[in-house]
């Protein structure tokens, strides 16, 4: 049932740490030898300054290299059941040519990770993620007419983020694309070869992403390149598209929850209700895995919930337990996530906070340790539940964009 | 518009029939739908040859509750017995037989120093059985601590085997997760006394005298024994049907209604709850619960859409092992058998050949890689000797369970079976010289057979194997062991529940129980 790549056939000793089809294009961009393995692959934290690559995407374009995203390609007649009974969503209302955001748990209503289901016909489906589901996704099968491959190192895929992302594919030759709504996808010819154009991304800005056949890969990444070097386009990493996200209020698997999968300890599992990603689950759409343990859930109410703080003072507040009150007395919660915005100006976080503070109403501390020519030293600080996404500019959702 | 029933059973083996009469006789209307023609699943009685009746599958009774007997008024629908408390007797090419009887161990090959342990070993058993009762009978308990009802009913198990004192609690922790071949080894010297013990433990498992938890599944059958009523190892009159027979009047005298003939190709869900089953005619027949008496994997892989079940609980389903390897052969004999050892008064004996531990072990290797052993252990009646209406004046039937005979779908699956008939004539020669000259009509069931026939995923005895990991809170998966599936007003009845499999209806009543808890 499972097409494997050739890759995945060679063996492992013959495949250490894979580099991206793009890597060859960008590599002399590369100033400080930052590197992360992801899935495998060699990839960035930054390429010169993550400042810059940040600002890259907020002010003009910054480009992501996305070829480690786990990709698996899901087709046969009964695609369609298999996949709604997989993930949170209703799938069915998700049409040919579009793109749903979403999650998938197991039995216990526990989220095994979220990520992207593209659709591409009726009995077509594209699910896209961070880590390796295969297992999953092979033990979902039993009983689906369905047939299940890894494409991950047969698609290579580009992030185009940013408030020209537009501009700069539209003269690539994307002719049309401005039409392209939030979450839609498109059918584009780059010299006579294909590359799907989804309007869908991690920054919460304007932005798109492109997927190519990975022997295709240079041709795309040339041609983007050539048409964006007038506007300043960049390559970013890892921790600039990690600031991004956050602004954006979107959690990361690894840093928000663990995958129920992979934890080991009681209660590090979470609900989607507990990710506060209510609005991703559809109880209402017949059975899915984990439905029946989500009603429970939902009638048991929430323990604690995933928000968004505001935290006074600059000091990112990484790591940082949340308190009840300034003596520290009673935890009362965590950040996941902290970042000082460069574009708020605001210190803000992603945290679990329990019930019931994290309906916002009653007085909460963080607690920071500030580490200061070689001393520690630790501040309690006021924090406020605040909205999330924390920044969500008008263009992030606009159509057509702005020419710029 | 058709009538609405508030339960059909799926299966009309002798537990769902159980489970029917305990929801009819709570007042519940009940429909019953067998796929075959007879009804009584494995606890069936059919003619085999011109005259020559058997129990089809299951043929010895001697564990079903007496007060189920009683309660279902068994004897008054029909149930007698042609033998009972019948005598074990192991037999050699030599001729030496062993007899075990009660406590008592009698023969030549028994030392002195045996016949004691014999009755040793036999009270040990028998109060570590009783000590573990509610495990062997009770509604498996939930393995969890968040209900006050969970706590107690944990706690009151562990106060059970506390109660045995410090000496035999320490005991019974020691045993019950051993194998049954060191645990002989420590009370006997006689290979072949040892032998025909462990067939006890042994019949219809993938797993031999050397498998963890052999233990258990010998206090699985002591804890029949038990509970019985004292008839022992018993011949129903008339082969097992005439079990199922009684239950069919039961259920029917309070009410139920029993169609065979019916194969059932769906169970419908609505709204996340069971709505009723669809036949294989098309008939479509609702109720407000069902309770399926076929195997969990036939009833959640085959019976109910996987768009109602979630990933990991079809997984677990899938992953059940339930690879029959007990194998059903039936003789017509033109005359009384001769086994070595053996008058002819005592062929209403149950017989066994299983010269010692070691040879069962051998018979079980081959089978372990779907290969047939070369010389079989058997549970052998001669039930015509103690029921004359099952064979024509002057001729005999013999039932024998053969065990380890590997589940086999290969394409060669016809010739093997022949072969394998030979093998196992071959075998019964060497202990009843001329037997083989005697055989007017032979039928061999492998496991792939008893599939067919019985529709029992894998044909196996107990419908999913009965270890440790698939027993208790865990059987067949933890969330079944209470009877009740995932889907609302679905349930399983059957021998892939808690306790396990065997003639004796626990499942059934247990999961009636459930229903009527459950409401509808
Ligand atoms: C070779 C062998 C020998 C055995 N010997 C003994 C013995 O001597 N003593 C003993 O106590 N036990 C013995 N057993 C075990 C015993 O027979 C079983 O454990 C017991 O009969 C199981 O009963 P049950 O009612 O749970 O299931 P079953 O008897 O299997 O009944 C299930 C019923 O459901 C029906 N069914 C299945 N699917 C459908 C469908 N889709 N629609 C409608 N109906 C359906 C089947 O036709 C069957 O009638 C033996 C087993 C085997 C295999």
């Amino acid at each position: 049932m499972i097409a494997d790549t050739q890759n995945n056939q060679r063996p492992l000793t013959e495949r250490p740490i894979l580099e991206t089809p793009f890597f060859e294009s960008y590599k002399h961009l590369i100033q400080n030898d930052r590197y992360q393995e992801w899935s495998g692959y060699t990839t960035l934290e930054s390429f010169a300054c993550e400042g810059q690559e940040y600002f890259a995407v907020r002010n003009t374009c910054g480009v992501y290299d996305l070829c480690p995203m786990i990709k698996y390609d899901i087709s046969g007649p009964d695609a369609e059941r298999y996949m709604n009974r997989l993930v949170t969503r209703d799938v069915r209302k998700v049409v040919p040519k579009r793109v749903a955001y979403s999650l998938w748990c197991d039995d216990n209503g526990h989220v095994i990770e979220d990520g992207t289901v593209f659709r591409f016909s009726a009995n077509q489906f594209r699910l896209c993620c961070a880590e390796r589901q295969i297992d999953w996704l092979m033990d979902s099968a039993i009983g689906y007419d369905v047939a299940i491959s890894d494409v991950t190192e047969d698609i290579a895929g580009l992030a185009v983020q940013g408030p020209i992302s537009c501009t700069i594919l539209k003269k690539m030759g994307f002719a049309g694309i401005e039409a392209l709504k939030p979450f839609q996808l498109q059918h584009f010819s780059l010299d006579g070869c294909e590359v799907m154009v989804s309007r869908t991304g991690f920054t919460g800005d304007l932005g798109y992403e492109l997927w190519i056949g990975a022997e295709r890969a240079k041709k795309l990444w040339e041609s983007l390149f050539a048409a964006g070097q007038p506007y300043g386009i960049r390559m970013i990493g890892s921790t600039a598209l990690d600031m991004l996200r956050i602004e954006a209020g979107l959690m990361q698997v690894g840093d928000e929850f663990m995958s129920c999968l992979q934890t080991v300890r009681l209660g590090r599992d979470r609900t989607p209700f507990e990710l506060g990603l209510d609005w991703l689950v559809d109880l209402e759409k017949g059975h899915f895995n984990g439905r029946r343990a989500l009603l429970a859930a939902r009638t048991k109410g929430l323990k604690r919930k995933l928000v968004g703080l505001d935290i006074d003072w600059n000091k990112q507040a990484d790591g940082a337990l949340i308190y009840s009150s300034e003596d520290a007395k009673r935890q009362i919660g965590e950040v996941t996530s902290a970042l000082w915005s460069p574009t708020l100006k605001q210190n803000i976080a992603l945290a679990f906070i329990d019930a019931p503070w994290f309906e916002g109403e009653q007085e909460m501390w963080a607690e920071i340790y500030l580490h200061r020519e070689c001393m520690w030293e630790r501040k309690m600080f006021r924090c406020r539940v605040t909205r999330k996404p924390f920044y969500s500019p008008e263009r992030r959702t606009l159509t057509p964009p702005n020419d710029m | 518009m058709a009538q609405r029933y508030q339960n059909i059973v799926i299966g009309g083996g002798h537990n769902g029939l159980t489970c029917a009469a305990g929801l009819a006789r709570a007042g519940q209307s009940v429909l019953v739908l067998e796929a075959a023609e007879d009804i009584g699943g494995a606890a069936r009685t059919r003619e085999f040859a011109p005259g020559a009746r058997v129990s089809a599958c299951a043929h010895l009774l001697h564990a079903m509750p007496a007060d189920l007997a009683v309660e279902l008024d068994l004897a008054g629908n029909g149930l007698d017995y042609a033998a009972q408390d019948m005598r074990t007797v192991s037999l050699s090419e030599s001729g030496e037989t062993i007899v075990l009887h009660g406590s008592t161990a009698q023969g030549k090959a028994v030392s002195e120093a045996d016949a004691a342990a014999y009755a040793r070993f036999n009270e040990d058993m028998q109060r570590f059985a009783k000590a573990l009762r509610p495990v062997f009978e009770d509604i498996a308990p939930e393995l969890s601590i968040e209900t006050w009802r969970q706590r107690l009913t944990l706690l009151g198990l562990g106060l059970r085997v506390r109660r045995l004192g410090r000496f035999h609690m320490r005991e019974l922790l020691r045993i019950i997760g051993m194998n049954l071949y060191d645990l002989l080894d420590e009370y006997f010297e006689s290979t072949q006394l040892k032998g025909a013990i462990a067939m006890d433990a042994l019949l219809g498992g993938e797993w031999g005298a050397r498998s963890m938890g052999s233990v258990l599944t010998y206090l699985y059958r002591v804890a029949g024994y038990q509970r019985n009523g004292g008839i022992g190892v018993a011949l129903p009159k008339g082969g097992m049907g005439a079990v199922s027979g009684a239950l069919v009047g039961a259920a029917r005298a309070a009410g139920a209604e029993i169609r065979t003939g019916a194969r059932v190709t769906q169970i419908l869900v609505e709204n996340d709850r069971a709505a009723g089953v669809e036949l294989d005619s098309g008939e479509r027949l609702d109720a407000d619960c069902v309770i399926s008496n076929a195997d969990p994997k036939q009833t959640f892989l085959k019976l109910v859409s996987v768009d109602h079940l979630d990933t990991g609980f079809v997984r677990q389903i899938k992953n059940l092992r339930s690879s029959g390897k007990a194998a059903k052969l039936h003789l017509l004999l033109e005359g009384a058998p001769r086994f070595k050892g053996v008058e002819e008064s005592g062929l209403g004996s149950r017989l066994i050949i299983a010269p010692g531990m070691d040879e069962i072990e051998l018979a079980f290797n081959p089978s372990k890689y779907r290969e047939y052993p070369a010389a079989p252990v058997l549970e052998i009646t001669v039930p015509s000797a103690s029921d004359s209406s099952l064979a024509p004046q002057g001729q005999h039937v013999v039932s024998a369970v053969v065990q380890y005979v590997p589940y086999d779908d290969s394409p060669d699956e016809d010739a093997n079976r022949a072969a394998f008939l030979e093998t196992v004539l071959d075998q019964l020669e060497r202990y009843a010289p001329g037997i083989r000259g005697q055989v007017l009509a032979a039928e061999l069931l492998t496991p792939r057979d008893i599939e067919r026939e019985f529709g029992i995923s894998g044909g196996h005895w107990h419908h999913v194997e009965l270890v440790f990991e698939s027993f208790l809170f865990n059987r067949p998966i933890p969330a079944l062991a209470q009877h009740q599936a995932p889907i609302a007003g679905l349930y399983l009845c059957g021998a892939g529940c808690h306790p396990g499999g065997n003639v004796m209806g626990i499942a059934g009543r247990n999961a009636a129980q459930q229903v009527l808890k459950g409401g509808h």
